[in-house]
């Protein structure tokens, strides 16, 4: 899950990042499920994975793909400081 | 001096978290250390048994404890929705205006087909059974949603009527109200019960918690189905990578 998250942040196609998103709802709602939460991983399960995910790719589509560059230089600096 | 301020700042924030959470092993409930305050979850769960007669709590205290926090999630849902709309609404859409890089194949539309039915009956079922299994009327309104979803995907052609969207949504959305206000005329409070509750594990049983749930799920289906199609609809710019 953690692994995950690392790739969604470092990958620069965005729709690899999308799809690691959705990697890391589905081990959330397993772990809510673990947790005796069936109703939170429901609910993770359906939107996390599900809907945001495929909003997500059809923003990607009318937008652009590639992460820019230098829009890609700013957010590590922002996530440094 | 601003990073150094920052850090600070998350450094204390950081220890009280972690200072409450460390006590607690993973997975326990014990946010109380003492014994002798006594916790409000044991009479939420105490409550929901003997009067309400609802097997699952969490509906019990999301629908009827704290009925009036689901009202305000609604309202956020509601509003964001709205938002959402004015922003990205230029003009009226017709039916095979949506840009397409390539058509579904056959397989995919049948197979669509097929699982457009088992899709909705499974929401209605999550939101109708939502006081007596897990889930309820988000969960289930969310499925409803992806059903539509995968008709939109599939089909190119398919349209939802705007119209019967915001009819839909107004109508649960002042049921649930309507329900709350009743709870008045009754000599109570907002959204206190007045219905007979039944026998626990009975599909009519718990009140008024089945219907606000029935009324939540038609509101959020309607609600992220037109999110769906808004965003489906919308045209991009010709550079697509």
């Amino acid at each position: 899950m953690i692994a995950a998250a690392i790739y969604a942040v470092v990958q620069k196609d965005l729709l690899y990042a999308v799809i690691a998103t959705g990697i890391i709802s589905l081990i959330l709602s397993i772990v809510f499920y673990i947790l005796q939460a069936p109703d939170v991983a429901l609910t993770e399960a359906a939107i996390g994975v599900a809907l945001t995910t495929i909003v997500f790719i059809i923003t990607i589509r009318n937008t652009v793909r590639m992460e820019d560059e230098s829009d890609k230089n700013k957010n590590i600096k922002s996530a440094a400081k | 001096m601003k990073k150094v301020l920052v850090i600070l700042l998350l450094a204390v924030v950081g220890f009280y978290l972690a200072d409450v959470f460390i006590g607690i092993g993973f997975g326990n409930d014990h946010f109380v250390k003492s014994d002798e305050i006594k916790p409000v979850k044991d009479i939420y769960l105490q409550q929901t048994v003997e009067n309400l007669k609802v097997s699952n709590a969490v509906t019990s205290i999301v629908v009827n404890f704290r009925g009036f926090d689901t009202l305000g999630e609604v309202t956020v849902l509601f509003l964001s929705v709205t938002a959402l709309g004015s922003i990205l609404y230029r003009k009226r859409h017709h039916a095979g205006d949506r840009s397409v890089l390539f058509s579904a194949s056959s397989i995919v539309t049948a197979g669509s087909k097929l699982l457009f039915p088992p899709i909705l009956l499974l929401g209605a079922y999550v939101f109708i059974h939502g006081h007596l299994s897990p889930g309820g009327g988000f969960q289930g309104g969310v499925i409803i949603a992806t059903g539509f979803l995968l008709m939109l995907l599939a089909y190119e052609n398919y349209t939802v009527s705007h119209n019967a969207l915001s009819i839909v949504e107004s109508f649960a959305g002042i049921t649930f109200a309507v329900i709350g206000l009743m709870g008045f005329m009754n000599g109570g409070t907002f959204l206190q019960n007045f219905l007979p509750v039944g026998t626990l594990n009975d599909l009519f049983s718990g009140g008024i918690i089945p219907i606000i749930y029935i009324a939540v799920g038609f509101k959020v289906a309607a609600e992220l189905t037109g999110v769906i199609y808004t965003v489906l609809n919308e045209k991009g710019d010709q550079k697509n990578g």
